[in-house]
């Protein structure tokens, strides 16, 4: 292993290189060793990794929805060769000058070949054009700092000005402690950005994965036309943690999943993975005349 | 200004006797009318709102509300506002917009409460949709930390044309305590977390998040709000003059929030 990058080029060339090979292996739905097997996390019955390629990472034997990656889901929605990244070297300094970050940062990219949390493309679904964002819960726990902010609003402003409808996938921690006031502010902006393309006529869904909760609840994922959210996601404002901390008694069973926000209204739909492209592609085709006609 | 670690500062933001949104309230508006409700189905007493008069002028004040005494305490939840709080204020909001009436908000939250039905009551979302309409309003929106700003449930008050901040509060994604929790798994070192969080006024004006500093006399506010009064109606009544001259108050908050946080995309350096 090679310790330390020598220069920032170094290290930026071998994050494209990795980049470039997360998307190949990805587009070949083999972002997890061929061979081998996995303990579902929702019954903690082995799964042969062979298979969860095929069922898109839903356990076959209950069902669960394993997290996957962003270029993952990614290639699991879109047409070949459409595929398009948006800003793929963005990333934020570490302005708070917080101690030890830049070092977690590195460990983190080398991990996951990813420079942020958050991969942003246009491509197409189906054959209609859109922007997608994906957030992805691997790096940082799909926290949104600055360059998350700043690639999610360029997204939407990347939308409106070539008015393309928009789908985010969030799957995220909340605000990256390490950037704090800054990543707070990151709420605002979103927001802002969402709210405008909205006023444009712009189509926003916005899709719940598992876990979505905190700073990213509380701004754009929550603000979509149509809200989706993949089954037995957990999704909320406070983290279950805290909740219980605070109100010092057990959680009922179900408390903050997707069935849950169904259930008190603030999910359109809960839509199994594989299903999700015939259902983003419907919504896309009903929308075709609606989208950005003011 | 006076010489206080970070940690000092969040002991003054807290203290009990400091003024609250009433204060100012009282102190710097007349004429005052206030509106309770959501109209979906509940009053959130730790959210403010009233029509008042501002040098003359109608404006419309919102600010989060802590209690002065334990039964206020209780009834104002100690400041941490539920959905319902969140609704009520756009409900207030969309009235500024509609009679052209600026926007006065005053910060003083722990955050947003964490229980059970403010969860079912859809929290994010209420804080989402807040944060998506003050940014939108056409009318100026002048934004006072006085206390405590604690994370979403705070920057949902502060969606703010000019955001000003006193001198001894603080304004920061989570408490210290939450912050220290959460990277350290210890909550008893908050103020080794406040020390590297920037969350007091300086920092945060270093930063470009706030705008303008009030200054406190020595002790903090409580000791002689006077002074912190008057330097508080100077700078709403300044901030509103300045704005008056923007064209277009909505794109002015917009660039203003989007060029929050620098970012690199060079390949090389």
């Amino acid at each position: 292993m090679q310790p330390l990058f020598r220069s920032r080029r170094d290290r930026l060339d071998r994050l494209r290189r990795q980049r470039e090979d997360a998307v190949k292996a990805a587009a070949q739905h083999s972002d997890l060793p061929a061979g081998g097997s996995q303990t579902c996390p929702g019954c903690g019955r082995e799964c042969q990794n062979q298979d969860l390629v095929k069922t898109e990472y839903v356990c076959p034997h209950c069902g669960y929805h394993l997290p996957i990656g962003a270029y993952l889901r990614l290639s699991l929605l879109l047409d070949p060769f459409t595929f398009q990244e948006l800003w793929p070297e963005l990333t934020a300094p570490n302005a708070l000058e917080f101690p030890g970050y830049e070092q977690k940062l590195t460990a983190q990219r080398e991990k996951t070949a990813l420079s942020d949390a958050a991969v942003v493309a246009t491509g197409k679904l189906d054959g209609r054009q859109a922007v997608f964002a994906v957030l992805d819960s691997r790096f940082f726990m799909g926290s949104m700092g600055v360059a998350v902010g700043e690639k999610i609003t360029r997204g939407v402003e990347y939308a409106q000005k070539h008015k393309l409808p928009l789908v985010i996938f969030s799957a995220s921690g909340g605000a990256r402690m390490q950037e704090g006031i800054l990543s707070l502010m990151q709420m605002a902006k979103t927001s802002a950005a969402i709210e405008r393309f909205s006023e444009a006529g712009g189509l926003y869904i916005s899709v719940f994965t598992h876990p979505t909760t905190g700073g990213v609840t509380a701004s754009f994922a929550s603000l979509g036309d149509i809200t989706l959210a993949e089954p037995g996601a957990l999704i909320g404002f406070a983290g279950p943690r805290v909740i219980q901390q605070t109100i010092g008694q057990e959680l009922p069973e179900g408390f903050q999943r997707s069935e849950y926000l169904e259930e008190h209204g603030f999910v359109d739909q809960i839509v199994p993975r594989r299903q999700m492209r015939q259902v983003l592609s419907q919504l896309l085709f009903l929308h075709r005349k609606g989208v950005m006609h003011r | 200004m006076s010489n206080l670690t970070a940690a000092q500062r969040v002991k003054l933001a807290r203290d009990p006797g400091r003024p609250g949104t009433l204060d100012f309230v009282h102190h710097l508006f007349t004429d005052i009318f206030v509106c309770q409700g959501d109209r979906l189905g509940r009053e959130d007493p730790s959210i403010y709102g009233a029509i008042a008069r501002f040098h003359g002028k109608p404006v419309t004040v919102i600010g989060h509300r802590k209690g002065r005494n334990f039964e206020e305490n209780m009834k104002c939840n100690f400041g941490m506002p539920s959905p319902e709080g969140y609704r009520k204020e756009q409900r207030l909001l969309r009235q500024a917009e509609k009679f052209g009436r600026p926007v006065i908000t005053f910060v003083d939250t722990p955050g947003a409460y964490p229980g059970l039905e403010a969860e079912a009551g859809g929290q994010g979302e209420a804080i989402a949709s807040s944060l998506a309409l003050m940014s939108s309003l056409t009318v100026p929106v002048v934004t006072v930390v006085i206390g405590e700003g604690g994370s979403g449930g705070a920057l949902a008050l502060a969606v703010g044309n000019r955001i000003i901040m006193l001198e001894n509060a603080i304004y920061s994604v989570l408490s210290p305590e939450g912050f220290a929790s959460i990277l350290w798994k210890d909550a008893a070192r908050a103020d080794e977390a406040a020390s590297i969080m920037k969350l007091t006024a300086a920092d945060l004006l270093r930063l470009g998040v706030v705008d303008q500093v009030i200054p406190e006399p020595e002790g903090g506010a409580h000791v002689d709000p006077r002074p912190v009064y008057e330097a508080v109606d100077k700078a709403i009544a300044r901030a509103l003059s300045q704005l008056g001259k923007e064209k277009d108050l909505a794109a002015h908050r917009y660039q203003k929030f989007r060029a929050m946080g620098a970012v690199r995309e060079e390949r090389d350096t």
